[in-house]
Formats: C-alpha cells, sequence, structure tokens
C-alpha cells in the first residue's frame, strides 16, 4: 500500500491471519496503553467465537486493508485491563478536547500510521477525525470495499486533529492517572478559551478539570466563566480546592463570584482561605453588587504624593503581578486621602528624581463606593477612562474600577 | 380587573423556563387544528382524553428532563454516545424530515391566521421567515428568551375566546372526566391524532438540550420537575379551551368538519369580533412562535449529535452545516406555502407518518438510557416507574401506529 495510512473504520473488522494464514478471528477494538506509549497502539483485541483475545503489537508481522498477518502465534484471553485506552469503548463517538483549535469535539474516526518497529509492522496514531468525511467512512464502513470508500471520500474535505492536541476527558481521578491524562494542554490555553470549552461540558467533566488543573490557571479561566457556571463548579469542588482557586482570583471577581454562591458555602470557602485575602474578599462582599464597591477591585498601586519617579518604579517592582492590566498609578496623602492619578506611560517620559505630583493628571475623577453602576459606566464614557479610583466616605482610596469591569457591565445588559 | 390578572399570569411566566416553552411549542398550528376538529365535530365528547394525554407527556417529559439535569447532556448525544453513529444518522435524518413538516405546517398557520386579517401569505410569509431567521441568527440569547416568555403568555388568548363563546360549561366538566368510546372509524382517527399531535419526537429533543442549557443540575432537579409537569398541564388546559371554544361555536350550532385552524376562528365570529381576533392572533402566536422554536431545536439536535459545531454565538464559517441547514429548513419551509396548488395535506400526512415510524424508537432509546446505571446513578428509573413508562410508551406505539395507518389510508385516497 502507498499510503501509509489506516483508518480506525477499516481496522475494525480486519482478518486476523496467523502463520499459516489461517483466520483467528477479526479486530473489535484496539487498545493505547499511554503509560507505556502514548501514541503506539498497544494491543489488538480479536474476537474470535465468543471469547476475545488480544495481540501484542510486537505479535505483528504486517498490517494491511487485506489483513493482519501476524508473526508470533502465542494468545492471551482478554481480560479488561484499567490502563487501556480502548479506541471504540473510550474515544469513538465521545468528546475530547481539541486544545489547538480550542473546542470540544466529537471523535468520529481514527488515523493511524503504519510503521516500521523490529521487523514488524506497528500503528501510530496520528489524527482523530471529525466532520463530514469521516461520518461517510462510519456510515458505509463494512457496507463498501474499503478501496472504494477512500476513493469516494476523497471529495469530502478532511477534518482531523492531530493526536498530541487531543485532550481526553475523564472524570474518574484513578483512570486519569492509569490513562497517564494530564491537564498540561488546557494548562498552556488562554484561560478565555479554556473558560469557553468549560462551558461546553457536563457538570462531571468541568469538576474534573478544575480538580486537577493548576490553582491560578483555574482562578483566571474561572473568572472567565458565566457566573451561573462558575456558582456550579465551585459548589462541586472540595472546599479546600475552591479555597485555593479563590485565592488566586482577583478580590473582586472572588468576591462576585462568593456572591453566586449559597451563603452556607460560600462562608465555608472564605473559613478556608488564607487571612490576607480573605480580608479582602470579606470586604468587597459588604457592598452591594451594582455599586461602585461592588465593582471595584482592591488590586492597585498607591504612593505617596510626595514620592518620585524612582519610588514609583521600585513600587512596581514589587507588584509585578499586576503589571498585565495596571495603567494608572494612584497618589495619596499622609491620611490615605485620594490626591492625584499619574497614568503609567508618563514615568517612561521624565527622569527618576521627579515627583510623581507634577506628572499627575489635571482634573481627579472618583467615585463613592455607593455610586450606582450606570453612573459609573457614563463616567467612563465621558471622560474616555481606563481606570477610576473609588473612595470610602472618609474620601480614603477604596478601590479601583477598570474598563474591563466595565465592559462586562455592558455586555450584560 | 383584566390588566392586573394577565399581569400575573406574565409574572409566572416569567419564573418558568424549559418545560414550559416546550409545552407550549407543543401546542402549534398542527395542535390547534386538531384540538379545533375535535371540538368542532364531536363538541365536548373527546374531552375526556386531556387528562390520560397529560398524563403520557408528563411521563415522557419528565425522563427527558431528569436526563438532561443528571447527565448535562443533550438526548442526541447520549444516543450517539450510547447508540453509536449510525443509530444517531437514521434518527437525525428522520427528524430533519418529521420537523420540516412541521415548519411548514407552522408557516401554513401563519400564512392563514395571518389572512384573516387581510394579509395576503405572499407578504406574511416572506416576512415571518426572515424575522424567524433574523431573530434568532441576530438576536441575543437574552432577547430570544424575553419574546419567547411574552409568546408563551399569548396563549392566555385561546383560554379568553373559550370564556367569550360562553360554551356549555355543564357539559365541558363532565365530558372531561366521563370517557365516552365509539367504534366510529373518524372518532377514533380524532383520539390518535391527538395523541399523536401532544407528544412528537422533537419535544424530547428539545426539552432536554433546554434543560443542559439552563444549567439545571441534579441538585435542583426537584424544582425543575415541578416546572415541567405544569408545563404539561398548561398545555392542556389550553386544548381543553380551544375543544371547548369550538364546542360552543361550531359544533353546538350543527357539526362539521373544519379545513385548518383558521377556519376554526372564523366560527367564532358570530361570538364577537373579540373571540375571533383573539383566536387568530393566538393562531398567529402559536405558529410563529413554534417556527421560530422549531428549526432550531433540529439543527441543534443534528449539529450535536452528528458533532458539528453549532451555536448561534459562532460565525457563518465556523459553524457552516449549523446555519446552512437552519437557513434551509426556514427558506424551503416557509418557499412551499407559496407555490400555487402545492399538496399541503399530503405533506402533512407524511410527516405524520415518519413522525410515528421515529417516535417509537425515540422512547424506546430514553427509557434504555434513563436506565444505565452508568450515566444516571442513583436517578435510573425505578420498576413502578418504568413499568409505568413502558406502558406508556407501549400505548403510544400502538396509537401512533394506528395514526401511520390512517394517514397512509388519506394518503391512498388523495
Amino acid at each position: 500500500m502507498a499510503d501509509q495510512r489506516l483508518f480506525f473504520t477499516e481496522l475494525l473488522g480486519l482478518k486476523v491471519f496467523d502463520l499459516k494464514g489461517r483466520t483467528l478471528g477479526v479486530v473489535k477494538d484496539a487498545a493505547i496503553v499511554p503509560l507505556l506509549d502514548p501514541v503506539r497502539v498497544d494491543r489488538f483485541l480479536i474476537g474470535s467465537g465468543a471469547a476475545w483475545l488480544t495481540v501484542r503489537h510486537d505479535q505483528v508481522r504486517s498490517i494491511s486493508l487485506d489483513g493482519i498477518h501476524l508473526r508470533d502465534e502465542i494468545l492471551t484471553p482478554y481480560h479488561s485491563d484499567e490502563y487501556m485506552l480502548r479506541v471504540v469503548r473510550d474515544l469513538l463517538d465521545q468528546q475530547i478536547i481539541d486544545a489547538q483549535g480550542r473546542k470540544v469535539v466529537r471523535v468520529t474516526d481514527v488515523t493511524f500510521e503504519i510503521q516500521q518497529e523490529d521487523g514488524g509492522e506497528v500503528l501510530w496514531v496520528l489524527d482523530v477525525d471529525i466532520g463530514l468525511r469521516a461520518i461517510f467512512r462510519r456510515l458505509v464502513q463494512g457496507v463498501l470495499p474499503p478501496r472504494w470508500i477512500r476513493r469516494l471520500q476523497g471529495g469530502i474535505p478532511p477534518h482531523s486533529i492531530r493526536w498530541e492536541f487531543c485532550n481526553i476527558l475523564e472524570p474518574d481521578p484513578q483512570r486519569r492517572l492509569r490513562l497517564n491524562i494530564s491537564n498540561r494542554l488546557l494548562e498552556g490555553m488562554h484561560p478565555a478559551d479554556l473558560a469557553d470549552i468549560v462551558e461546553d461540558l457536563t457538570p462531571e467533566h468541568r469538576e474534573a478539570i478544575f480538580e486537577n488543573i493548576d490553582s491560578e490557571v483555574a482562578a483566571e479561566a474561572l473568572s472567565e466563566v458565566d457566573p451561573d457556571i462558575q456558582a456550579s463548579i465551585l459548589e462541586s469542588l472540595e472546599t479546600e480546592k475552591a479555597a485555593e482557586i479563590v485565592e488566586e482570583m482577583a478580590p473582586d471577581q472572588a468576591a462576585d463570584v462568593l456572591a453566586e454562591l449559597e451563603q452556607e458555602t460560600s462562608d465555608e470557602i472564605l473559613e478556608e482561605m488564607e487571612h490576607q485575602p480573605k480580608q479582602e474578599v470579606r470586604e468587597l462582599l459588604e457592598f452591594k453588587e451594582d455599586s461602585a464597591g461592588g465593582m471595584m477591585n482592591t488590586e492597585y498601586v498607591a504612593l505617596r504624593e510626595t514620592a518620585t519617579v524612582e519610588d514609583a518604579i521600585q513600587a512596581l517592582k514589587s507588584n509585578e503581578e499586576l503589571m498585565e492590566t495596571l495603567n494608572t498609578l494612584f497618589l495619596v496623602d499622609s491620611n490615605d486621602h485620594l490626591t492625584g492619578a499619574v497614568p503609567l506611560a508618563r514615568l517612561f517620559l521624565h527622569e527618576g528624581a521627579t515627583p510623581l505630583r507634577s506628572l499627575a493628571v489635571d482634573t481627579l475623577i472618583d467615585a463613592p463606593v455607593t455610586e450606582q453602576q450606570d453612573r459609573i459606566t457614563e463616567l467612563f464614557d465621558k471622560y474616555n477612562l481606563l481606570a477610576l479610583p473609588v473612595v470610602d466616605e472618609g474620601r480614603k482610596l477604596a478601590g479601583v474600577i477598570t474598563a474591563d469591569d466595565i465592559i462586562s457591565v455592558l455586555r450584560e445588559k | 380587573m383584566w390588566k392586573r390578572f394577565r399581569y400575573q399570569i406574565a409574572m409566572f411566566f416569567a419564573v418558568l423556563g424549559p418545560g414550559l416553552i416546550t409545552a407550549n411549542v407543543d401546542n402549534d398550528a398542527g395542535g390547534i387544528f386538531t384540538y379545533s376538529q375535535a371540538g368542532a365535530k364531536w363538541g365536548y365528547l373527546p374531552l375526556w382524553t386531556l387528562i390520560p394525554i397529560t398524563l403520557l407527556l408528563i411521563v415522557t417529559q419528565e425522563m427527558c428532563s431528569r436526563m438532561g439535569a443528571v447527565t448535562g447532556k443533550g438526548l442526541s448525544d447520549l444516543i450517539r454516545e450510547e447508540f453509536g453513529l449510525r443509530t444517531t444518522f437514521l434518527v437525525m435524518t428522520a427528524l430533519v424530515l418529521v420537523n420540516y413538516g412541521n415548519i411548514v405546517s407552522e408557516f401554513a398557520g401563519i400564512a392563514s391566521s395571518l389572512e384573516l386579517f387581510g394579509i395576503s401569505r405572499y407578504l406574511s410569509v416572506p416576512v415571518c421567515g426572515v424575522a424567524v431567521w433574523y431573530l434568532v441568527v441576530k438576536g441575543t440569547y437574552r432577547s430570544v428568551e424575553k419574546i419567547f416568555l411574552v409568546s408563551c403568555s399569548i396563549y392566555v388568548t385561546y383560554i379568553i375566546s373559550g370564556i367569550l363563546v360562553k360554551p356549555d360549561w355543564k357539559q365541558a366538566v363532565v365530558y372531561s372526566v366521563k370517557p365516552v368510546l365509539m367504534l366510529e372509524p373518524s372518532y377514533i382517527a380524532m383520539l390518535v391524532a391527538m395523541v399523536g399531535t401532544s407528544i412528537a419526537p422533537w419535544m424530547q429533543f428539545y426539552l432536554q438540550a433546554a434543560v443542559v442549557e439552563k444549567g439545571i443540575t441534579a441538585k435542583e432537579y426537584v424544582q425543575s420537575r415541578v416546572e415541567v409537569i405544569l408545563g404539561c398541564i398548561l398545555t392542556d388546559v389550553v386544548a381543553f379551551f380551544i375543544i371547548v371554544a369550538c364546542a360552543g361555536a361550531i359544533w353546538a350550532h350543527g357539526p362539521r368538519d373544519i379545513k385548518d385552524a383558521a377556519d376554526a376562528a372564523v366560527g367564532l365570529k358570530p361570538f364577537g369580533q373579540y373571540a375571533y381576533f383573539l383566536f387568530s392572533a393566538g393562531l398567529f402566536n402559536a405558529s410563529f412562535f413554534a417556527a421560530c422554536i422549531l428549526p432550531l431545536s433540529t439543527v441543534y439536535t443534528v449539529c450535536e449529535g452528528l458533532g458539528f459545531e453549532s451555536g448561534v454565538d459562532k460565525r457563518f464559517h465556523e459553524a457552516p452545516v449549523f446555519y446552512w441547514l437552519y437557513t434551509f429548513l426556514i427558506v424551503v419551509g416557509a418557499a412551499v406555502i407559496l407555490i400555487p396548488g402545492f399538496d399541503l395535506v399530503k405533506m402533512i400526512l407524511l410527516s405524520q407518518v415518519i413522525n410515528g415510524v421515529l417516535l417509537p424508537f425515540v422512547l424506546i432509546f430514553m427509557i434504555l438510557l434513563i436506565n444505565k446505571k452508568k450515566l444516571m446513578h442513583e436517578w435510573t428509573n425505578s420498576r413502578f416507574y418504568n413499568f409505568v413508562a413502558w406502558t406508556s410508551v407501549a400505548l403510544m406505539i400502538g396509537l401512533t401506529m394506528a395514526l401511520v395507518a390512517l394517514s397512509i389510508q388519506d394518503m391512498m385516497k388523495t
């Protein structure tokens, strides 16, 4: 065969011949043992009569559309093996995550590549097939001869996902270990994409992902998920894990999520959290959701009004985790009263000794914690703000509302 | 007082979701016709069937919503995962055909109801077709949901027109609980048609998907069950008033066959402009509402079962199958109504036949799925419930088969 590919639909039902060319049975399923090799088909399960036999990959001499020829006849009966990922049972027609295409897809067929190994032929998993071409193959499989199917399918565009970008979904933690399923691919995705994927999954798969994934990634992804789903995910997790994730979230988002939960669950999670984030979140929880206090977050950088550009750079260095989104510095007097706002970019244009006071914007716009949500969005629009400082009754700086908060509010309308 | 009443009804609808929408779409153009015909020809006699129909409806709808809540997956996903691609493909093909027939009858409903208001179908059908397409494709989920909920409340028009007709309430009550069996073929055909229109395959797919979409989980299932049961009861309350209205207005003055649902509205005319107006407006609302839900539900089900990208939040090139099939169903569904001399009756009969062939499979799949421990854990059917479910399914299959036989007979005649 010129083409070294083999589809699972072709493998299924392929005859298996022993050394003398006698038929032993037909292929019923193929299994990968990810702990041994993540791409090689380790066993073929052969049905002969009522019993199923197992053919190891190193017992195979050749594989083609005409059948599988063995080079060793000592076959063992099949007994269920928890370390096996079986194509028919575990993969075909099930959902998996396409980490590169960033979506949940359903497996219709699998493409293998025939490889030479130690004088025999083995199958490597190449692609998972979705889309029309694979559906066509499944529908006519066994109805038309395989070579006809290959010719006919040429007119339909293929749609496949490389095996290394496939993330298998398995809710059972024990089996995840045995099948060596990692979350490496998911952790490498943008949190917003991961959030979209999570929304498409069933509750038990969502739980499995959040239970296992790195807390920081989980926190970022959870912030992007639809509020109803956020709540159900946190409720499904162990309290400790939930607290770990909430700790990693920005305090305003953590407060928003906790506000969605039942009082009891949210108290339990707060109890498990570390002192510092717990305090901040508790305070934010006090505010009404649609007031400035409920919208703001407490992650900001504030300096004394006497500070210089040099001081500001130092302060930024110690708040490195905020750098991705920070765009404004705030100035406060000795009583923590808000006195000015400095756009971050201005720091680059001045010498280290320049006092920040002189870089502050001319008109300081701020809002009290009790201000209504509608009024806040108006302010952002009117003054073209990126960040709006929020002050408490005594004009002390309480938090900051950023443009991305406003976008979320507007999108919800 | 009316205002207050309407306000309360509207508030009540606002807290409801999947069960109510499914139940209301069930009273679509085809359903209204069947009930009107029953009332116009047989008066109050068929009313007794509504209680058993409600029970059958509750049994099937409850199972779907339970599966949705527990597994978090749609019915087509479960059929795909448990029964494979070929079975799914066959079920989906049949579903598209059946639903296409239904979509055509919804557009027919739109055409005939608006013709009562003097609007030509050559204007109303294209405009509504575009509106349906645009509403779902370009509207946001929230705005669409609001429109649907308002639409649900408009079903009240049937209750009001039923009251305005001043039917014989004593008879209505008596025959609601007094079964009347006759070996008259057309009477049996009517009974079968009533069951047939009230339980359709698409509802099972739609309801389960809606429950999943709403994020209802096993924990909130108890509330959801109440909502589903309420929805089923409301469906048949509306059906009751349609039958009563036609019995009071048409049958009481001489039993006759009616041509279509719009014909029934005309029959209400002697009872004042309001009864007539409300009945016609109700028909338009029901047809339009179902014309929005059916194509969308069909494409979602098909795309999910076969693994194509789906969702109105996707762009056209991201989910081509989804959009093409959706557009195709609406355009071709609406276009058929505009072909002069097209044999609509034959087409609806044909769709009823496929409906009857598909329904048993869907129901059997449902019972098999809901009894899988792997999927449902402790939420599988109890033995008693299984007995009830299998009996209901057997009854339903028997009746639908009878409907199929009658439809084929009618098709031969026409």
